[in-house]
Parts: C-alpha cells; structure tokens; sequence
C-alpha cells in the first residue's frame, strides 16, 4: 500500500467505494428475496442489541456524567451561580442529538462489526463461503441481509437506551450531586426538548447500523491470505466505519432540520 | 454430461488454466490427476461456478453456466455435490446440521425424512454417533468424510470430490472408493475425482485425465494410462522426481 502512487491510491479508493456499493445493492435487491433466514436474524438481534447492552450502559452513563459535568462547569463559569438549571437541555439536546448516536455507533463498531468481520473472513478462508454457495445458501442472504437488518433494527433501540441513561446521569451529576434546582432543571428541559431531537439521533443510528454491518461483511467477504488476512480485516472494518460514522453524523446533521416547529 | 471448452483462468499475472477442455459423459467417473498446484481445485471450482473463468465455457447438461446470475446458478448447484479438499464444514454447526444444510435447501422432505435421510448419510460414510459432535472436535479424516455425508446427503446427480482419500486411513480410503463405485451403479452419479493415490484411481475410474501446464495433456481408461507413452504421465504415475517434469 505505502508504495502506490497518489493516483493509484484514489484509483482504488473509487475500486473499494464501487465494491462496498455493489454489496449494499446486493444486500438491498436480496432484502425480500426468500427462502428468508428467520433464525440467524433472531441470533443478530440477540447478539447485535441484547449483547451490547452492558457496554452502551456504561458507555451512555459516563457520556451523561462528563457531558453534564463540563456543562455545569459553563454555565457556573460564564454565565454565574444560579444558571445551571438550564444545562438541563442542552445536555439534553446534545446527548440526544449527538453524543449518544456517535458513542454507540463507534463502541458497536468496534464491538459487531469487527467480528462480523473476522466470522465472515474465518468463513472465507476456510472456503465456508464456497461451501454455502454449494448448498444452495446465496451468501448475501444467508450473511449479510440478517446482520445489516438486525444492525438496522438495533443500533436506533440502543440509542434510545443510551439516550435513557445518558440523560439520567447527566440529571444525577447537576441535580443530585451538584445540588441544582431539580424543578427548574426538569422544567427547563421538557420546555427545551422536542421529540425531534431524540428522533434525528435515532434516525441517524440506522444509517450506522447499516455502515456498520456493511463494512464488516463487506471487509470479511474479501478477506484474503490467512489469520493474518482476518486480523486485517478487522482493523480496517472498524477504522473505516469509525470514520464513516463520524463523517456521515455530520453531513446528516447538517441535513436534518434541527427543528420542527418552524424556526 | 459436463462439457469444458477451451477453459482459461489466471489469478493476477499466474496463468493457472490455460484452455482445458475435457468431456465427462453421464453416469461416468473422471479421475483427474495432476501434480499439487496445477490448478485441479481451481479447475473443479470452475465446474460449479465458484470462480468465474477469464474465457471459455462450461456446459451443464447444455446450459452453459459461466454467465449465469446468482439465482440461475442456483439451480445448477442443485446438481452438484462438491467434497472440498478441506472439508469447509461450517464450523458453528453440529455434524447433524451440517449434513442437513443442503438437504433443507434443496429439498422439500419433511423433517422426519431429513433426519433419516442425515442419519443415512453419516452411516454411509461410517460416522454413526457423531450426529452432536462439533467440527473442532472431529480428526481431520472424520471432517473429510463429514464433508462428504454432507455432499451426498441432498442426491446430487454430479458429485465432485476433491482428494477424497487424502489424510484418510488406507482401509478407510478404500472404503470411500467402494462408496464413490456404489453411488455410481445405486444412483447413476457422475463424478469427478481429483486423487493423487493411484491405486484409488484405478479402481474407481472410467477414465483418467492429467492437467499438466494449465491443459489436459492426456484422458484415457486407465488401462491406456498405464500404457501411456507421454513422458509426463509415466513419470507422474510411477511417482518419479527424475523425468521430464522438472518444476516441482
Ligand atoms: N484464490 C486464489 N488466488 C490466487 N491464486 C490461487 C487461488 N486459488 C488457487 N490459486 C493458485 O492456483 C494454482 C492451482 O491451485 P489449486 O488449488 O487448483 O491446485 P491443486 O492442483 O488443487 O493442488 P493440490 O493437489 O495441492 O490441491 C496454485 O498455484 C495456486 O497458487
Ligand atoms: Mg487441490
């Protein structure tokens, strides 16, 4: 790699972005198609959402205690004592729109898609994926329509869990530990807060859940050259939808009205 | 019937299959001999559509397969039984499921036939009690046949096998070339046999054919490959390093 020229290098920048756009065309044109695999649905759900829940828990409970401790921190700094209470939605509003989304996005990155890469890429170079061929089992459907469903249908439940603790904890840190009007606080918020504000989160989640089950099947399907092939695979599933999470949140962000009620 | 026209493969500058063209009637079991790498799996691979040449055709009972969409190709591996060389057995799945992978998706049997017909499969490659038993658990000789309980299990009307016998006990590897005979004249299966062990090879073949240099140099009924006067085939069936193959 480090001796490809520039030219080479965007040339196969185009190569991979096409491959990785012709599996989710793929993955898409077999989303219906039967025989459908109920079963291995059920495993991702279980294994995408309910297995990543100790994680998200503890990944949204200290997202929510730095977040409203640093925006205490403002408010008692800049604006004086007194005005801490209305931390209460922007800490909200950040949480929801933003940290939590990300926070999930790249511990679940690192966490499902990963190994869906090394289970596809160990299926790969053990000539597993030739032998699903040979039974009459379309990889895509078989593989990669479950996980990008499950990936789909769970990354925007755990964003709202996190949302739930995030939210919490930063309510702990101002109100219990820091002693901020609990009343003002909670007022402030639910005047502040629009349903819209957790729904961009949530919206935003399913396109990282898609990202992510996506690039890792996508990195396990080309694996190639042994153990080694699969450990790079990995790296690299997590670091490219690390980064395309990150880059996308914005983009999305910019895009999503940030209101709904006209202003 | 299988026909293989002017077959042509390379991977990146490695010229693997350079026009092969072999006929295998029906009914008929086609032993292919070659030296290790000369592109026999490559070549076995192509049969089922699991690598796509770079140009030539493949007919399956006159349907030409090399441009076939995923779904139409579907309905040709339904023909086909494919024993990988390294048994590629899911490794997540018990034997039982494994050998009833195929059998799920190619036929509509209701469970209690399927859990015969799995049971039958296992015995007839003499794995009784493995049913629960997972991969990792298995010899590498038990995979193989595993694997080959679970080519069989669905009745393919073509089965490919690559290096049935290879890291198998000799008295087990006979009794695999009784099985690949019996499937033959109970079901009337064609085969393809990738062996290097040609005392197998004599036993169980119609005819032989030898890849060598990314072509079949010779096919003939193994009374003829005996006899053979090419160089390249009695070097490689006396199993000589002094001859007119240099490159191994
Ligand atoms: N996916 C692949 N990518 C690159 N090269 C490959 C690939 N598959 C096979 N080859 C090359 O093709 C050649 C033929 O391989 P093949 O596995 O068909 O050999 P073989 O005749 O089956 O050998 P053996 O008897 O040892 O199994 C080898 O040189 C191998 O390096
Ligand atoms: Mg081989």
């Amino acid at each position: 790699m480090a001796s490809l020229s520039p030219n080479a290098l965007l040339l196969s920048a185009f190569e991979q972005l096409g491959a990785v756009g012709w599996l989710f065309f793929k993955t898409l044109k077999n989303l219906f198609r039967r025989p459908r695999e109920h079963q291995i649905l059920l495993q991702q759900l279980e294994e995408i959402g309910v297995r990543s829940m100790p994680v998200v828990s503890l990944t949204a409970a200290f997202g929510g205690l730095v977040f409203g401790f640093q925006t205490y921190t403002g408010f008692h700094r800049y604006i004086g004592p007194g005005s801490e209470a209305f931390a209460g939605p922007i800490i909200t509003l950040g949480l929801a729109k933003e940290l939590i989304p990300i926070l999930v996005g790249l511990m679940i990155s690192g966490r499902v898609g990963s190994s869906m890469a090394a289970e596809i890429g160990t299926m790969k170079i053990t000539e597993q994926i030739d032998a699903l061929h040979s039974l009459g089992a379309n990889p895509i459907r078989y593989l990669v329509v479950p996980r990008t469903l499950a990936a789909f249908f769970m990354l925007p439940c755990l964003v709202l869990y996190g949302d739930i603790i995030g939210i919490l904890c930063g309510y702990f840190y101002n109100v219990v530990l820091m002693g901020v009007n609990r009343v003002m606080y909670v007022q402030n918020t639910l005047m502040y807060l629009e349903i819209w504000d957790v729904a961009t989160g949530l919206i935003k989640s399913c396109v990282f859940g898609v990202v992510i089950a996506i690039v890792g099947c996508w990195q396990g399907m080309e694996t190639e050259g042994g153990a080694e092939g699969v450990g790079r695979a990995t790296t690299r599933t997590v670091v490219i939808s690390s980064i395309s999470i990150l880059i996308l949140n914005f983009f999305i962000s910019k895009l999503l009205p940030s209101t709904l009620k006209g202003g | 019937m299988i026909r293989i026209i002017d077959l042509h493969k390379s991977f990146g500058p490695k010229e693997v299959l350079r026009g092969v063209s072999l006929t295998i009637e029906k009914g008929e079991t086609m032993v292919v001999i070659g030296q290790s790498g000369s592109g026999k799996s490559v070549l076995i691979k192509h049969l089922i559509g699991l690598l796509k040449p770079d140009s030539g055709e493949i007919y399956i009972d006159d349907v030409e397969i090399t441009r076939l969409d995923d779904d139409e190709l579907m309905r040709v591996t339904r023909k086909f039984g494919l024993l990988f060389q390294g048994a590629a057995l899911f490794d997540s799945m018990t034997v039982a499921e494994n050998v009833r992978f195929g059998l799920e998706r190619y036929t509509r049997s209701s469970e209690e036939e399927t859990r015969k017909r799995v049971a039958e499969s296992l015995a007839l490659v003499g794995l009784n009690d493995a049913d629960c038993l997972m991969p990792f658990e298995l010899s590498g000789g038990m995979k193989k046949r595993v694997g080959l309980a679970r080519a069989i299990a669905y009745r393919p009307e073509i089965m490919l096998y690559d290096e049935p016998s290879t890291g198998i006990d000799p008295i087990r590897a006979d009794a695999i070339n009784d099985l690949i005979n019996k499937l033959k004249i109970d079901l009337g299966i064609t085969s393809v046999v990738i062996t290097h062990d040609m005392v197998s090879s004599y036993k169980i073949a119609d005819r032989i054919a030898m890849l060598y240099n990314g072509e079949i140099i010779e096919v003939g009924t193994p009374e003829e490959t005996r006899n053979s006067r090419s160089p390249f085939i009695q070097q490689f069936i006396h199993g000589q390093a002094d001859g007119p193959i240099k490159d191994w």
